[in-house]
């Protein structure tokens, strides 16, 4: 029974709250009124924006010393869950079968241990620091916590249903991962999506400026 | 009738925009920007992390933007915004944030944290909590033009001194002069210095250029209140008197955020395009260097660097004419170790300076200028904000330290050929 809820209609749900939350915050954004702005620029904002988001994905000379922890622990959360997300062997095959039509070459069992140890590293970290940091004790917002907590169960139980001798343990994990796309849209996990924008707001503002973000 | 709390609640609601959107959408809580920003690096206090700073507008946003937020407000169970909420970030809006925007520089997502505390600015002026110090300038900048008070007769007093101790006679009112300079009040009772180089550098250059006798001045107390209304009001005195003068091109002068206000901001508040140009004086020096027309002689040998105005360099965009300058008459210019765009604040940028209630905390967080100075052993410190030349000079004093500071126009000046 909660198999074939995990497999039929709580995806379903999912799936549309996941892929229409996002639609509409996205919207949301453009939408709203922006302010043309009337100064001449000195340069493009254009070069300025593209500029900005990629360099958003490399800390500042003059501060990396001072976050060191949150960059290293960062990348190995974002990367170990990518390559969890699209390339460990189930997931391909998930994939393959209910959205693209065809696979890719999945990582090994012994690249997936390596990953997820790395993933689970950084989670753990970002959110020690987190919690112990003075700052981010401050400013984290109740979501922060939640969405840790969810994604944290959501790997903890995807590696439980690894070996995939078990269909609860499986419809589990699936359940998990549906809990988290309903929550997605609504919470700070859509910093994943929202950064486009941001970076390139902020990168077209300077950049008509002349100075790069 | 509304009640205070009220009225910033509204204000708040109206300064949320796309970017406001995203940025807060985007939002990791990572604390990077705290380890940009001096009032935090210098006192360790969390309250001080830049985007703790915008927490009036986050809530405001979340309450009326975010489903939760509308979810919890509906059932009762958000904690309303009270005035209080709004009195503690007056304090650390005003007192703890000069708007260097060097936070914005390092968030990951993008977030310009700058653009949202100017936005949470509105907000607090909207509900009537400004700084004494800050609304006093704003009401004297209204009355009489100058946030000091100063009016057309301290501007003739200014101009006669220069008659009588350099012999120069400085155009006033001359319509159809191609540059129109504008002048902070810093510049007419404090460093009168300036007049006297640009007049010198002007005259050498034979560039037609006028000031003017009806508003001169370059500073907008309105901006750094939040105050959008008023700061409009001051911006379009100045294009007044342009449009009556025929001006085709306004010159910022050493002021930080006048440059930004003319340049990058005024349009925008006035929503309109402004009928002439504006440039800042570097960026005319450093033109006129380059068009042949500003020569030099000699250099100025001491051990110097250069500090970067925030508003010019992070905000402004000047960043290399100043260095173009400097390479022409000091030939032991170093550079500071966080230089340009990655800059350290003087500390009484975005108002603090008008700010008397933040004396204390400023001169506490001159101490990275002080660690940044201290690394370069330079005798003299160079700048093109005669705001930042005040604030150093207080923090060098407050911290005893021998070094003289003096503004590039004036070293320009002194080696004119």
């Amino acid at each position: 029974m909660f198999e074939q809820l995990v497999n039929g209609i709580f995806w379903d749900i999912a799936l549309i709250v996941f892929f229409a939350g996002i639609a509409w915050r996205v919207l949301t954004v453009l939408r709203r009124r922006n302010h043309h702005d009337f100064s001449q620029p000195r340069n493009s904002g254009l070069i300025g924006a593209v500029m900005a988001n990629i360099h958003g994905f490399f800390p500042r000379r003059e501060v990396a010393s001072r976050v060191r922890l949150q960059v290293i622990a960062g990348y190995m959360f974002h990367l170990g869950l990518f390559a969890l997300l699209f390339f460990a062997a189930p997931h391909v095959t998930f994939i393959a079968k209910h959205i693209t039509g065809f696979s890719w070459t999945a990582m090994p069992y012994w690249a997936f241990i390596v990953a997820s140890e790395i993933a689970f590293a950084g989670l753990i970290l970002l959110w020690v620091h987190r919690v112990l940091n003075p700052v981010t004790r401050l400013i984290s917002r109740r979501s922060d916590h939640i969405a840790t907590i969810l994604v944290f169960v959501v790997m903890l139980t995807g590696c439980m249903a690894l070996g995939e001798s078990s269909a609860e343990l499986k419809a589990f994990h699936r359940f998990t991962v549906e809990l988290l796309m309903i929550y997605f849209p609504f919470s700070a996990l859509m910093h994943a999506i929202m950064f486009v924008p941001s970076r390139t707001y902020s990168g077209a503002f300077f950049g008509r400026r002349g100075v790069n973000m | 009738m509304s009640t205070p709390l009220e009225l910033g609640i509204e204000m708040l609601k109206t300064q949320v925009d796309a970017r406001v959107e995203s940025y807060f959408s985007s939002c990791t809580h990572c604390g990077v920007c705290a380890e940009a920003c001096l009032f935090y690096t210098e006192t360790h206090d969390p309250r001080y992390t830049p985007i703790y700073k915008t927490e009036p507008l986050r809530k405001v946003w979340e309450q009326e933007h975010t489903v939760w937020g509308k979810l919890s407000s509906s059932l009762g169970l958000r904690k309303k915004m009270t005035e209080k909420d709004l009195s503690d970030w007056e304090q650390l809006v005003y007192d703890g944030c000069t708007m260097c925007s060097r936070c914005s520089m390092v968030c990951p997502v993008g977030i310009d944290i700058a653009y949202m505390i100017r936005k949470v600015k509105e907000g607090l002026a909207a509900a009537g909590f400004i700084p004494e110090g800050l609304e006093t300038a704003g009401e004297r900048a209204l009355e009489y033009g100058s946030p000091m008070g100063l009016t057309a007769k301290s501007l003739q007093s200014a101009l006669d001194a220069q008659k009588k101790d350099h012999g120069i006679d400085i155009p006033v009112d001359v319509a159809g002069a191609d540059y129109l300079c504008m002048l902070s009040s810093n510049e007419v009772v404090l460093y009168s210095e300036f007049l006297t180089s640009i007049s010198k550098i002007f005259a050498a250059a034979g560039i037609s250029w006028t000031l003017s006798s009806k508003y001169f001045e370059a500073t907008n107390t309105g901006v750094q209140m939040g105050d959008s209304g008023v700061a409009a009001q001051l911006l379009q005195r100045l294009v007044d008197v342009a449009e009556e003068l025929k001006i085709k091109t306004v010159i910022s002068p050493e002021c930080g955020h006048a440059y930004t206000t003319f340049r990058w901001d005024g349009p925008n508040i006035l929503g309109r395009e402004l009928p002439f140009d504006v440039v800042h004086i570097m960026e005319l020096l450093d033109q006129l260097r380059s068009e042949g027309k500003l020569k030099t002689t000699g250099s100025f040998d001491e051990r110097l660097t250069y500090h970067d105005p925030c508003n010019i360099s992070r905000r402004g965009g000047v960043l290399k004419q100043p260095r173009n300058l400097l390479g022409q008459v000091a030939p032991n210019f170093v550079e500071m170790h966080e230089t340009m765009e990655m800059n350290w604040c003087c500390g009484g940028g975005g108002g603090v300076s008008s700010n008397e209630r933040a004396e204390p905390l400023r001169l506490k967080v001159f101490d990275v200028k002080k660690r940044q100075l201290d690394e370069l052993n330079v005798t003299t410190l160079v700048t093109s904000c005669s705001n930042c030349r005040l604030m150093l000079e207080e923090g060098l004093e407050e911290n005893e330290m021998d070094v003289e500071v003096i503004g590039i126009t004036e070293l320009i000046a002194d080696h004119l050929a």
